[in-house]
């Protein structure tokens, strides 16, 4: 099967999210893949958004633009996306306005026939069924497990709702819609990058997690806070985010896994405290989900324009570790490992996402959490005879215990310290040493950075390098090049601070591809490695990344 | 038994001689001795200033962080290990000032902690600019012409908002200083204690002006009639009320729910969810 791709557009609050949730479940059901993603306005009614649903036999994790379906719920949408839609393609909307779409008068019979516009939704997911060519009684399934608690008359208004949207579109369908989805019997997991986050860090073992509310970061805690009971992790909205990060520090000095999330502005605020965690070396985990800027940018939009401000943030010169996860499954590893090197090294530790990354949902065959192993670093108070907080040590790791472990005192000062962690201006012999030991830790933590991933580096030419979440669509970029006889590498980075010790391979010719608009990916590579690119391909419009975005922007 | 020499270190304390922080710092150790807290057994939060150096001074486990940030920081440590009696001292610039916002949201919360403000009515440490305390009128290294905003009162906030033990303590009073705290720190949720600390380097007031105009509460005073402790906290001026301002029933503590439902031991000594609540979700 060719790769299916269904668009809804629709105003906030119109129910774009719940035809698409209902129609990713629906899919699943028939055991295929998908990979859905969204984009919307930063308002709570109208305005016009969409969600994308790429349907294929096996996980293609990445996102297209272009509609193969377009399901438009008002006229103003059917306008904003109608040139998504291929050559190929189809529109499901209430009037007639192109060759090739099945109109539907989805208001006036949810109205006159079921009684109430709540059901156009889902008459519309049944006209999407008999479009994409989909057994409706799998469907009918999905939606009587949605309704089940709403009662029985909800239940089996919703089911004839499904089967009027589905009867009038196979009869619209003639000829247009060549579409179909035999049942298969793999079955897929679906994640989301905000769920993988929240639950990871719960098996990474964190306990407190703080935050002020900031899209796209929002939905890390409120998952948290939503299973508070399977998870265990304490939850509180601060009244800012420098309280959010400050809490998160002294629960993490008191012993405690802990966390933060925000995006660029709430970032902004946090900034002393991640020189502070650096200066008191207490172990710190921050979710960095951008969105464009400067300021409040475009809150609910995706960009990579924090890549120089996260490896730059705090005054001073301390250690610290950035990260930048590929999709979901990535996440659960580098969460877990972020939390496990922030302990080793302590030090904080910024993971940068990104709104794309975070609202998407991945397909995954299987997940393995068991891959994922906390490691916990505090030391055992009962061989420590007189304990310094901040002995110095040759990897500049001091053994850490937390207040009211054990008669042990334990400190911490944001003014420079000695080793026992008292205010000091003994510029001739404790500051320099301090200074050392602190940077000692950055040189440990760089030798175990991970190199980046390398395609194709060897046989191509041509090198497209690229971080964090837009890894998907730099690798469906390889494809389709490779299509047209081009072929192309790819050198992907997930963990940015500090930079691993790598090489370049020589004589070939870099592109740095950058959802930013100045290319800082490729700034900070050419200051650490030297190396020169070709080009840069830079994408600053608030849409993520696509293979066919890349691909056009080499085509030279 | 806890002597008071079990708080006492060798670290050279950098107060000028004769503060009053002197007073704050013998008055905290006998009301830790009193209360039979061993060191280990507390933690001191402060943020930036002269005040907030005092966890240096006393042998205690201490979190010296960020200025105006001690109380999140304090309420992150008391959620992760309840067992730490966990005080935070800090200036009225630290706190009201710099810290403000926190204060305002602590009372809210109501975390099981004390808060010891060193109200000095200066930023000593800055080198005698006006704090959030100064009177309107008087001089400041930085406010030349007298401080022309008017000054918070913090205690008042305190009580409006149900914060369930608000205390105003005097530094040249060290007895009486030490009751107050053993009460405070003795009280379930957040305690309040604003300590007045005349500073003898930029003070404006010698401290015997400040004697003059204090006195401490008598038997007759109810501290638990808030309009009474509201009317305390308005007179300003020529004569300042010490003792404990305003107490009630302790209210719901912060993270209660959770330590009912969920936990109450320390979090470092809980085991991270199982690989397969993660696969089975
Ligand atoms: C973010 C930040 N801003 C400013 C300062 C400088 N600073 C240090 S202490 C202080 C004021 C302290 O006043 P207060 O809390 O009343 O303490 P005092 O010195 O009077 O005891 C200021 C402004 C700082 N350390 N950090
Ligand atoms: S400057 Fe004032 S408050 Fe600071 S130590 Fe000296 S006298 Fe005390
Ligand atoms: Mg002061």
């Amino acid at each position: 099967m060719e790769d299916l791709n269904v668009v809804i557009a629709g105003a906030a609050g119109e129910g774009v999210q719940t035809v698409g949730e209902v129609l990713v479940e629906t899919i699943l059901g028939h055991g295929y893949a998908v990979f859905a993603w969204q984009e919307f306005e930063s308002r709570i009614r109208g305005g016009q958004n969409s969600y994308t649903i790429r349907i294929s036999e096996k996980p293609a994790n990445a996102p297209v633009m272009g509609a193969d379906i377009l399901l438009a719920l008002n006229d103003g949408a059917a306008d904003k996306y109608g040139p998504l839609i291929q050559k190929d393609g189809i529109l499901i909307a209430e009037k007639k306005i192109r060759d090739r779409m099945i109109p539907i008068a989805f208001s006036d019979i949810a109205e006159k026939e079921l009684g109430n516009r709540i059901y156009i939704n889902t008459m519309a997911i049944g006209a999407l069924a008999a479009a994409i060519g989909m057994n409706p009684e799998i469907l009918y399934k999905v939606l009587s497990q949605k309704f089940a608690k709403k009662g029985e008359p909800v239940v089996a208004t919703n089911r004839i709702a499904a089967e009027k949207g589905y009867l009038l579109a196979r009869e619209g369908c003639q000829g247009i819609c060549p579409w179909s989805l035999p049942e298969r019997d793999t079955r897929y997991r679906l994640l989301s990058g905000t769920t993988a986050i929240a639950m990871a860090a719960a098996l990474a073992g964190c306990r407190f997690m703080a935050a002020y509310p900031m899209s796209p970061s929002t939905g890390i805690i409120t998952f948290l806070a939503e299973n508070e009971k399977e998870f265990g992790v304490f939850t509180e909205q601060a009244e800012d985010e420098i309280s959010a990060v400050n809490m998160a520090i002294g629960a993490s000095f008191a012993g405690a896994r802990a966390m933060t999330a925000t995006s660029g502005g709430g970032f902004a605020l946090m900034v002393e405290a991640v020189s502070l965690a650096g200066m008191i070396e207490t172990p710190l985990v921050i979710i960095l989900g951008q969105r464009p800027g400067p300021a409040t940018g475009l809150p609910t939009r995706t960009a990579q324009g924090d890549l120089l401000f996260a490896v730059h943030a705090g005054h001073g010169e301390f250690p610290k570790l950035v990260m930048a996860p590929a999709d979901a499954t990535d996440i659960l590893r580098q969460i877990v490992r972020a939390f496990n090197l922030a302990d080793r090294y302590q030090i904080p530790a910024i993971v940068l996402t990104d709104q794309f990354l975070m609202d998407a949902l991945y397909s995954i065959e299987e997940i393995h959490p068991d891959q994922y192993v906390p490691e916990f670093h505090l030391a055992d108070p009962a061989i420590i005879d007189d304990y310094h907080r901040y002995h110095v040590t040759e990897t500049g790791i001091s053994p850490r215990l937390y207040p009211g472990q054990s008669r042990h005192l334990v400190t911490a000062d944001s003014d420079e310290h000695d080793f026992r962690g008292h205010i000091t201006e003994d510029l001739a012999k404790t500051v320099p040493v301090m200074v050392e030991k602190r940077l000692a830790k950055h040189r440990e933590l760089k030798t175990a950075i991970r190199p980046p991933e390398e395609v194709d580096v060897e046989r191509a030419e041509r090198i497209l390098v690229g971080w964090g979440a837009s890894r998907s669509a730099l690798l469906e970029a390889l494809e389709l090049l490779e299509k047209n006889g081009n072929r192309t590498g790819m050198i992907h980075f997930t963990e940015m601070w500090p930079l691993p010790e790598y090489r370049f391979p020589e004589g070939k010719s870099y592109w740095s591809v950058e959802n930013n608009a100045t290319g800082q990916l490729a700034r900070l590579l050419r200051s650490e490695y030297g190396i020169v690119f070709s080009g840069e391909i830079h994408r600053y419009d608030g849409l993520p990344l696509t293979g066919s975005y890349i691909q056009e922007k080499l085509q030279w | 038994m806890v002597k008071i020499d079990d708080y006492k270190n060798d670290v050279p304390v950098q107060w000028c001689p004769g503060c009053p922080n002197f007073g704050i710092l013998n008055a905290l150790k006998t009301a830790l001795t009193a209360l039979e807290k061993m060191p280990h057994e507390c933690c001191l939060v402060s943020g930036i200033g002269q005040a907030a150096k005092l966890p240096h001074y006393l042998k205690c486990n201490f979190f010296n962080g960020l200025h105006g940030r001690a109380i999140p920081a304090a309420t992150g440590i008391h959620v992760a290990n309840p067992r730490l009696t966990t005080i935070v001292v800090t200036g009225e610039g630290d706190c009201y000032g710099e810290g403000g916002n926190h204060f305002l949201h602590a009372l809210r919360r109501n975390p099981d902690i004390t808060v010891v403000v060193h109200n000095n009515e200066f930023y000593a440490l800055t080198k005698g600019q006006a704090s959030p305390t100064t009177r309107i009128g008087e001089k400041r290294s930085l406010q030349i012409h007298g401080v022309e905003i008017a000054p918070l009162n913090m205690p008042a906030v305190a009580i409006v908002h149900d914060c369930t033990f608000v205390a105003r303590g005097f530094a040249g009073d060290v007895d009486h200083l030490k009751t107050l705290l053993v009460e405070a720190i003795g009280h379930p949720g957040l305690s309040f204690v604003e300590v007045i600390q005349p500073c003898i380097t930029w003070g404006t007031h010698p401290v015997s002006w400040y004697r003059e105009r204090i006195y401490t509460l008598g038997k007759d005073y109810d501290p638990a009639d808030r309009k009474a402790a509201l009317e305390k906290t308005m007179e300003t001026g020529q004569k300042i009320a010490t003792g404990i301002l305003f107490r009630a029933a302790p209210r719901k503590l912060f993270a209660a729910r959770f330590r009912q439902e969920i936990t109450d031991r320390p979090f470092a000594e809980i085991k991270p969810v199982s690989p397969q609540t993660v696969t089975h979700f």
